[in-house]
């Protein structure tokens, strides 16, 4: 299957020598272009940022810089004078993200463990059943619909956690991964009487650490960045997730740049706006430059996204 | 045969459980599965055996209803493309009405114009992407030892985990109209300003430099995994028969690299039907001037269903969408398949 070569080719990635150390012209060059493509992909988030921290009048005055004009916190602050709704969709966010990422990572490495197993007999046909739902899937209308009027889940929490639960490309990666844990330490456990359960919690899942990791962060960053969810489901302002809130208030903002609050203080619209997606997007960027060596080896190793 | 087998063991699911109580109960030897059903057991062999696959089955039990009922349930929902919908009625007692969504939906404008834009964008994206990651990972290899690569892959990297919405507001900063970065550049360069959210024509570059942006990192990874796996001494064979940098690419990283590459297009091909709904719906921020070029299948769908409430029209499309999709998918795969079987998805 393709996976098991983008498999192979992502094991190949650790063992290079790094001994070569004289600069021939060409690399001269590839540093220079990876520079310049690297400082293109920037700037947006440098913009955003240098934006945030500007001066509202300035930046009316003069437009958006790379580098803040008459550096400014005014944003954040009036952000966090009233933190209610942010503070919320954050809770929401986070509590999605944490029993998104917990409960589907243990349902799908239990889904993800039988199909490893060469003697489990209904594998051929649970391995079709996971995998066809990434060739073919009803659209929204029928998952709409199913939601709302069947499930009843529209406005409650669940709705955000529920659909995501089980991934067809993330059980199949690890089944992958399970699949190439040593036959012998199994045996031996095997023989040495354990069941199925105490087999999978105590050998298999802590030998296959690293794998779980990598899904475990595929998970909190699709719950984190998640908006499509609430999109469809979500009314209640009280359950907007963060990013679904972004959303709200990017299509807002003419209206309230048109409706001058009661408060009588300038709204500042350009770098409040700016400032909500810094706090937005900064905690999940914070994850990423922390655990960035899982997350590149997990995506060489999960080679396709689905 | 086995429905037969099931109704004759019936009975024994029911077997009375040992009464707990039973002073014996814990010395008593104990048989694997006292309640077990006797098709079941000849199902899964031996008793070993059975109790291991009733195990493991009971382990995937979870994900497999999940699955049930986020996926399977609404591939069968997708009847209602031939149905007149209606909330109070649901799926099941809604009225027939054959083709008369499709009718609708192909008797307008925007069916064309969905389907136009949906495998032009696409197309666009599968070229754009996968030369771009290309180039990116030859360059990558080249200073692959650098310390600096790590700052490149990261800077690279870091696009594919944000968010499509947070990614409106990385472009209004650089497009609006008013105080846009954009706005000044042009400006400097000395052309007249463009209203960017006003002019369609710009839209398939913008959204295809976007979709660039986001996976340049992870598609330049993959290839790059590619050609760290290419073995050192073919380099070293090229070199000594007097192979430059550019002839060891063209004659043996891209050759080597063909398979994958190739496999990448083809399942980028199979789903060439279904658009990036986020790219598409928040970057041009679901502004009707610029339907013509930036509407796609699925923020149709969207739009049909949620604004417009017409969920016949919505459903059809969506049909429309799927099937063509998946026929796309298992062509694609046959095609692989026909190249080598090793590098099929099935």
């Amino acid at each position: 299957m393709g996976v098991e070569l983008l498999q192979k080719t992502a094991q190949a990635v650790p063992d290079r020598d790094r001994t070569r150390t004289r600069w021939e012209g060409s690399q001269v060059m590839a540093h220079a272009i990876l520079l310049l493509i690297t400082l293109v992909c920037l700037i947006p988030m440098v913009l955003v940022i240098s934006v945030s921290f500007s001066d509202e009048v300035r930046i009316a005055k003069e437009g958006y810089k790379l580098f803040p004009v008459g550096f400014s916190t005014f944003a954040y602050t009036y952000i966090l004078k009233q933190p209610q709704q942010i503070l919320q969709s954050y809770g929401i966010t986070f509590l999605v993200t944490l029993l998104g990422t917990g409960v589907g990572l243990t349902i799908s490495s239990l889904l993800a463990w039988p199909l490893a197993r060469r003697d489990f007999k209904l594998r051929g046909i649970l391995s079709f059943y996971v995998f066809f739902t990434l060739l073919f899937n009803g659209g929204m209308v029928p998952f709409y619909i199913l939601v709302t009027r069947y499930l009843g889940l529209k406005d409650n929490i669940l709705v955000l956690v529920l659909p995501y639960l089980v991934t067809a490309w993330f059980v199949l990666i690890l089944r992958t991964s399970f699949a190439q844990l040593p036959g012998e330490i199994l045996d031996a456990a095997r023989i040495d009487g354990s069941g199925e359960w105490r087999m999978f919690f105590q050998i298999v899942a802590p030998l296959s650490k690293p794998a779980l990791a990598t899904i475990s962060l595929f998970y909190v960053l699709r719950y984190w960045n998640d908006w499509f969810l609430a999109l469809l489901f979500i009314d209640d302002s009280g359950l907007y997730p963060l990013q679904y809130l972004l959303y709200v208030l990017m299509r807002n903002i003419q209206f309230m740049a048109s409706n001058p609050q009661t408060t009588g203080m300038p709204i500042p619209t350009q770098s409040a706006r700016m400032a909500m997606a810094v706090l937005a997007f900064g905690p999940a960027l914070f994850t990423f430059l922390l655990l960035q060596k899982y997350f590149v080896r997990g995506i060489a190793v999960g080679g396709l996204k689905g | 045969m086995i429905f037969v087998e099931a109704l004759a063991s019936v009975p024994t699911c029911f077997a009375p459980i040992e009464d707990p109580l039973d002073s014996h109960f814990l010395t008593r030897p104990q048989r694997p599965f006292p309640v077990m059903p006797r098709f079941i057991a000849r199902f899964f062999g031996s008793s070993r055996e059975a109790q291991s696959n009733l195990s493991l089955s009971l382990m995937a039990s979870p994900g497999v209803l999940l699955l049930f009922v986020f996926a399977y349930l609404p591939m069968v929902g997708i009847v209602i493309a031939f149905k007149d919908y209606r909330f109070d009625a649901g799926i099941l007692d809604s009225a027939w009405v054959g083709l008369e969504n499709f009718k609708f939906l192909f008797g307008t404008d925007a069916a064309w114009r969905i389907t136009r834009n949906t495998l032009l964008m696409n197309t666009l994206f599968i070229i754009v992407s996968t030369a771009g990651s290309l180039l990116v990972a030859l360059l990558m290899n080249e200073v692959y030892t650098s310390r600096m690569s790590k700052y490149y892959q990261t800077a690279l990297f870091f696009p594919y985990f944000i968010s499509w919405v947070i990614v409106s507001y990385f472009l209004f900063a650089l497009l609006n109209g008013n105080t846009g970065l954009m706005k000044k550049v042009v400006e400097t360069l000395g052309f007249e300003t463009i209203r960017w959210y006003r002019a369609p024509g710009y839209w398939p570059v913008i959204l295809t430099l976007a979709h660039l942006w986001n996976g340049l990192g992870f598609g330049s990874l993959i290839y790059l995994a590619g050609i760290l796996g290419i073995s050192p001494e073919l380099f070293e064979a090229a070199r000594i028969d007097g192979a430059g940098k550019l002839a060891q690419i063209r004659f043996v990283t891209l050759p080597l690299l063909y398979p994958l590459i190739i496999i990448l297009v083809l399942l980028a091909i199979g789903r060439i039907f279904h658009a990036d709904f986020g790219l598409f719906f928040f970057l041009p921020r679901d502004t009707p001037v610029l339907y013509r070029t930036t509407d796609v299948i699925d923020t149709f769908v969207y739009r049909s269903l949620v604004e417009l409430g017409d969920i016949g029209m919505a459903a059809a499309a969506g049909f429309y969408q799927s099937t063509v999709g998946f026929g796309m998918v298992v062509l694609a795969n046959w095609i692989v398949r026909r190249i080598n079987v090793d590098y099929s998805l099935f």
